[in-house]
């Protein structure tokens, strides 16, 4: 029950939210770009590997893979291999690349740099979404500033190493976060996933060895390196949390891993606004399964989470209150993924817009006490049978709400009825 | 088509080591250049990136920030994801079809403002979020709809 204090000392927001971190002459005065030097010139990819193992550093996209076992995936051989930076940040709830890049695009910069040097990868693409119009100018002059200084081009930091970094961005399509989609999207193809195996590391962009790594697992490294694992992992590890909906103080926090769902929502974002009172909260953006009251001191990780039934996803926690009840929480995130579904496969493609449609029933009172077996049986025939987890998140949160806010469905159902005699 | 577009996308080409991939880029330059993808805008796209124009048109249709049809001068984006939603979204988007006349997916008679609604923008600690072009509004109440819509002529 307790509330845990903030996290004493903060390694990465600490970055996005110095003044004038977007000007290269401020992020070197503060240290900036001397991991991504070392990297470079002093260390050997193993080395960088070692220390990334040693960190623990997991995925921050989603998927929460052991980011040092991915790099380790990626042929030492080969004469073109790229890194693909995951800034298609499109999980509802989650704002924490964007206020990275907003507030200190050179760390980016740097965690690429990094990445590139050490799996041998010449060109690195950052594809950002589009809507990030701020982001995007902010990075790009980054870009250039870096270059004018020798990081970003020939020859980085007077080592062998060559690293070109392009910013592309997408087009607005949720999909397109998934990272096969994403390849397919910076192909010049619509944004659909891939068949895997193969995997990206084996065959990614043009079918060459790529890694794909989310913006805050990228910013993550110069940190880890300029602090060493053991201080870095003695800190939680750090994490960033987006915390929104019906809160008092909106925004990204930085806290250990596992600390707890109360603490996020309680402590760091100010608890309720006045009146208003919690429901349910999202741990991991709508795809993740929502929790309730009895699950507030959760801890907030991986195996926590997965534990309770849900997902750390991309750590964006979005809090509900009782102003909207569970029918249209669900009707508004089974519309959204109709919408962004890529029409691959069928389950998704046909589940989604079956589902939203009965839902929409239900909000308009015309929905029908069979309607919620309805709502099941689908939910059951997209369960396993998704081409990619976009499809295959639907059917556990709307499952769960049938079961723990049922009686929500069977009032809306019943006034309906009511008005219709 | 200007040449300076096609410089442009000329200069695109040159970051991939893939002709397509400067789709997307591509696509963008045109929209701004000629205000939508107009079937002679994707015909132009396709010859100056040599690719077939019904792979163009595939492409463009997919994504949900190409305008096929006619748009607006400005194209107004209000976010209705979740965030937003418990932000009180449904109240701003409700003063935006009233101030414009227009529904969301329509653009204004005299053609300056096309509506539109938004899946999640990222910015949840600024709901509820409206993007207007490439400004982002944060914290837009109902009364500040039409204060900031005057400033886009």
């Amino acid at each position: 029950m307790t509330i845990e204090a903030a996290v004493p000392e903060s390694v990465l927001l600490r970055w996005a939210r110095a003044e004038g971190m977007a000007q290269i002459e401020q992020y070197r005065r503060a240290g900036g770009y001397d991991a991504a030097r070392r990297a470079a010139t002093e260390m050997t990819a193993d080395q960088v590997i070692e220390i990334v193992a040693a960190s623990g550093l997991r995925g921050k996209g989603g998927a929460g893979f052991p980011t040092a076992q991915k790099w380790k995936f990626i042929p030492r051989a080969g004469p073109v291999k790229y890194v693909v930076v995951n800034g298609d940040e499109g999980e509802p709830g989650t704002f924490k690349d964007r206020t990275l890049i907003e507030g200190c695009p050179h760390l980016l910069v740097e965690g690429t740099l990094i990445a590139a040097v050490t799996i041998g990868a010449r060109r690195a693409y950052i594809y950002l979404r589009r809507e990030y119009h701020r982001a995007r100018r902010l990075l790009e002059a980054a870009i250039a500033q870096a270059r004018q200084a020798g990081f970003v081009g020939e020859r980085i930091f007077g080592s062998e190493h060559t690293v070109e970094i392009v910013v592309h961005t997408g087009a607005g399509a949720y999909i397109a976060g998934e990272e096969t989609a994403l390849l397919e999207s910076l192909e010049g193809r619509r944004a659909m996933p891939r068949q895997r195996p193969p995997f990206p590391a084996q065959a990614g962009l043009y079918q060459r060895p790529t890694l794909v790594q989310n913006v805050e697992t990228l910013c993550h490294l110069p940190v880890i390196i300029s602090l060493g694992p053991d201080r870095y992992k003695a800190l939680g590890p750090p994490a960033l949390f987006s915390v929104s909906g019906a809160v008092n103080r909106p925004g990204v926090y930085e806290a250990p891993l596992g600390i707890s769902l109360r603490s996020l929502i309680f402590g760091h974002a100010g608890g309720m606004p006045p009146g208003r009172r919690f429901k349910a909260a999202f741990p991991g953006g709508i795809s993740s399964v929502f929790l309730t009251e009895a699950d507030l001191d959760v801890k907030m990780d991986h195996d926590s989470l997965r534990q309770a039934g849900t997902m750390l996803g991309s750590a964006a926690v979005i809090v509900v209150d009782d102003s909207l009840d569970m029918v249209e929480v669900m009707a508004r995130a089974v519309e959204f993924y109709r919408d962004e579904s890529c029409g691959k496969c069928t389950p998704c493609r046909e589940g989604t817009a079956w589902i939203a449609q009965v839902l929409e029933r239900i909000l308009c009172g015309r929905g029908r006490v069979e309607d919620l077996a309805l709502i099941e049986s689908i939910a059951a025939g997209m369960t396993g049978t998704c081409f990619c987890p976009l499809g295959e998140s639907v059917p556990p949160g709307l499952v769960a709400s049938l079961r723990l806010f049922r009686g929500e469905y069977e009032r809306r159902i019943a006034q309906g009825e009511a008005r219709a005699v | 088509m200007t040449q300076a577009a096609r410089d442009e996308i000329r200069r695109l080409i040159g970051l991939y080591e893939h002709r397509q991939s400067a789709l997307l880029p591509a696509l963008f330059v045109a929209q701004q250049e000629e205000g939508c993808l107009s079937p002679a805008a994707l015909g132009l796209v396709a010859e100056t990136l040599d690719l077939p124009v019904t792979e163009v048109t595939s492409v463009a249709s997919f994504y949900g920030l190409f305008f096929l049809e006619p748009a607006g001068r400005h194209v107004v984006h209000v976010c209705t994801n979740l965030s937003c939603m418990l932000n009180g979204c449904q109240r701003v988007l409700g003063r935006m079809q009233e101030v414009l006349g227009i529904r969301p997916g329509e653009t204004t008679p005299d053609g300056r403002f096309s509506l539109r609604t938004a899946e999640c923008l990222g910015a949840c600690d600024e709901a509820p979020s409206v993007l207007i072009d490439e400004d982002r509004w944060a914290a837009v109440k109902p009364e500040d709809v039409e204060p900031m819509l005057d400033r886009y002529g």
